[in-house]
């Protein structure tokens, strides 16, 4: 067996990944032709932008006929929400976003005031009002079977009841590459076209089809502190309790998400040769080394995932 | 192929999660996180030792229960191959669970425990996997340490289930001695059983070369989506975007447009890479024709000398997966397949397969959950199709409940060849 320093060993060639994106664009195709109302939702991570990528392949020359959704903490990294508005505006499409700060002013969702504590759990019902508002049958979601446990368990098409919620133990089947999409009124169906990807192809295809990323994926200088031995960034949403010290480091972030839950890793890669080259050696996975929510319980993506998250 | 698809059942006793569990852990799929949550798990139940099985347990009943329930997809891969492998539950109340996991594999890996040797289990998971068209079937014979690696416990095994796969008709299969716990013969060769010649499992999941069924298919493309741009730049621009299901297409090749018959040529073939002169099975490709006709979802482009069968009424075999209600004459269901959607009405049932004794049980009342059998549909339009024998993307189909919208059934057209063979 090869060492897990053989950065070799886990990297895909082409035909691999044009397996993938063939079943991908199926994916997104079905959803085209059978839904009246899709929406794609686009966070300017990796994985949604890989999947707006085939979702441009799959239907061109036609112009994307669907909306891009993005639900907004009020704390992202501003070099995501740069690429969102920019990419939105070169395709042409419209650009719906679901607004955390609104729906906290509003008294929708309440912030809670226990230490530590982020706006992660706060997206679900901004999300599902967004989806409903929004009269979306279908929405895309960028997720991947390889994250996490729970996700391995996740259709292609999960459907959703008039709650958002998920049900695993009672899941539609899925057969060959036959989807079912229907659903009544109220109900709609999460669709993971990216379900059979794991995250160094996602990277790869990034390489091979030249896709440009937003910056915080690469090594840059940036004021972080550390908490839980985690690397996060100093910012008007974060910033350090408890002598908690800040300096500046070189990082890159190997998930983009809110800032007050992504943590950052030491890196000098700035090139996307030099990011897979230590995704590929990398022997913890993404989200335990760069998202503190999901170290909150075991289960913690499974009872998010149940009430309607991502 | 450099990416193979694998379906694997069983039940906690035989080793199965252990055995993925290994296969993750040895090609270091499993990031050093994960593995400490699952030790972590270990403790919490009290376990004397590394649980490899919580590695693949997903759900948190799952991991309570020590059970498996639903299908998991496990990605691993080598400098050689990527792996998708669909992990069901083997007991027969998951029959519809092994049904779904191997549709969409080529490789069955059946797990056989060396001290019980061949169980209705293990009969269940090949016959599923030949009514599903599985191409090749790897069978590890489990537990080999607990009966001394004994070359005598091995033979008769692989002889019972050898006769089984050829009255199958899966002319393709392996079998290999090992203990998944202790990793014998699962990445590395075991040097406790040098009676056993034929290399561990990995490497022979990496170097298998699958029987090729697809040359000479005939082509074969379920038209998905008509991209029409409406825009000044495309202005005329007409192209029918699809997966192909089966053979290969050309610019400049005569095709049938079906139900119609319609015949016209390739103009131009789209890929996801640019234009190309030529693609194939299973590629997602956008087509351009010479002709101005009437064509939209649910038409089937097909090659213009062998075409696929259209009618409104055929036999096939279905497994019903429905929990509240089964399958009888008369039933009312829609069916999807391939890009296409009608009402289909059950016009006969004609006998109950016996998936573990492969055999007919005779006639029947009714198909209910996880039973297998033969019926009659009669579609309130014409289908276009082939028998899935000959073409999984064009022979198979799923039945919708129209009241709950549930997946009801699954379906391939025709009748398994080994039915008759078996004597039935």
């Amino acid at each position: 067996m090869n060492s897990p320093d053989d950065t070799s060993s886990k990297l895909l060639t082409s035909s691999q990944l044009r397996a993938l994106e063939a079943e991908s664009i199926h994916i997104i195709r079905e959803v085209i032709a059978e839904f009246e109302r899709p929406g794609l939702l686009f966070s300017g991570g990796k994985d949604s932008i890989v999947m707006l990528h085939l979702a441009v392949k799959a239907l061109r020359p036609a112009k994307l006929p669907f909306p891009i959704v993005h639900i907004d903490t009020g704390h992202n990294f501003p070099e995501a929400i740069e690429y969102r508005d920019r990419t939105a505006k070169n395709l042409g499409i419209d650009l719906i976003v679901g607004s955390v700060p609104d729906a906290l002013e509003s008294g929708r969702v309440q912030a809670s005031t226990l230490p530590g504590a982020s706006r992660n759990r706060l997206q679900t019902p901004v999300l599902l009002d967004t989806i409903r508002d929004g009269k979306f049958d279908a929405v895309f979601g960028g997720a991947r079977r390889d994250e996490e446990r729970a996700r391995a368990k996740e259709r292609v098409y999960s459907f959703r009841d008039e709650f958002g919620q998920w049900d695993p133990k009672n899941q539609r089947p899925e057969l060959w590459n036959i989807y079912n999409g229907f659903t009544n009124t109220g109900q709609h169906i999460r669709v993971f076209p990216l379900s059979n990807w794991t995250e160094l192809d996602i990277w790869q295809y990034v390489l091979e089809e030249n896709i440009e990323l937003p910056s915080i994926y690469f090594a840059h200088e940036r004021e972080v502190f550390e908490r839980d031995g985690m690397l996060m960034a100093y910012s008007e949403f974060l910033k350090p309790e408890n002598g908690e010290k800040v300096f500046t480091e070189t990082v890159r972030f190997r998930t983009v998400g809110d800032m007050t839950i992504t943590a950052g890793l030491k890196s000098n890669a700035t090139t996307l040769e030099q990011v897979i080259a230590e995704i590929a050696v990398a022997r913890v996975s993404e989200r335990g080394e760069s998202r503190a929510d999901d170290r909150t319980s075991e289960a913690a993506m499974e009872d998010r995932k149940r009430e309607g998250y991502f | 192929m450099e990416l193979l698809r694998i379906a694997t059942a069983g039940s906690v006793d035989d080793g199965k999660s252990t055995l993925i569990g290994r296969l993750l852990f040895d090609s270091k799929a499993i990031y050093d996180d994960v593995l400490d949550s699952a030790e972590q798990h270990s403790r919490k139940q009290s376990s004397e030792y590394f649980n490899l099985a919580l590695l693949t347990d997903g759900l948190k009943a799952e991991r309570e229960q020590g059970i498996t329930i639903d299908v998991a997809y496990r990605y691993f891969s080598t400098p050689k191959r990527k792996f998708i492998l669909a992990d069901t539950p083997g007991h027969v109340q998951y029959t519809r669970n092994m049904v779904t996991g191997a549709s969409t594999a080529d490789v069955a890996l059946i797990i056989v425990d060396a001290r019980h040797g061949v169980v209705e289990q293990s009969r269940r998971h090949a016959v599923i996997g030949a009514l599903l068209g599985i191409k090749h079937v790897v069978v590890c014979i489990n537990k080999m340490d607990l009966v001394d690696f004994k070359e005598e416990v091995f033979r008769p095994i692989q002889d019972d289930l050898h006769e089984l796969l050829e009255e199958l008709q899966i002319g393709s299969h392996h079998f290999i001695p090992i203990s998944a716990l202790e990793g014998d013969n699962v990445v590395e060769s075991s040097d406790r059983m040098p009676w056993y010649e034929d290399g561990p499992l990995l490497p022979h999941l990496e170097d298998l070369e699958l029987p090729d069924n697809s040359e000479g298919a005939p082509f074969r493309m379920p038209v998905q989506y008509v991209i029409r741009p409406l825009s000044n730049e495309y202005h005329d621009y007409r192209g029918y975007a699809g997966t192909i299901a089966s053979g290969t297409v050309e610019v400049g090749q005569e095709i049938a447009v079906m139900p119609s018959g319609a015949l016209t040529t390739v103009t131009a073939i789209e890929t996801p890479e640019g234009e190309a002169n030529s693609a194939s099975e299973a590629e997602a490709v956008t087509i351009r024709i010479a002709d101005n006709l009437d064509i939209s979802r649910g038409a089937m482009f097909s090659s213009a000398t062998e075409r696929p069968t259209t009618d409104n009424s055929f036999d096939a075999t279905v497994c019903w997966m429905g929990e509240r209600t089964s399958l009888k004459t008369g039933s009312m269901l829609r069916i999807k397949h391939t890009t296409h959607s009608a009402r289909a009405m059950v016009s006969g049932l004609e006998c109950k397969i016996d998936i573990n004794r492969l055999a007919d049980t005779g006639a029947c009342e009714d198909l209910k959950l996880n039973e297998i059998g033969q019926v009659t549909l009669r579609t309130s339009e014409p289908l276009v199709f082939d028998k899935y024998a000959d073409s999984r993307g064009t022979g198979s189909f799923i039945l919708i409940d129209e009241s709950t919208n549930e997946t009801v059934g699954a379906g391939m057209i025709g009748r398994p060849p080994f039915i008759g063979a078996a004597g039935i």
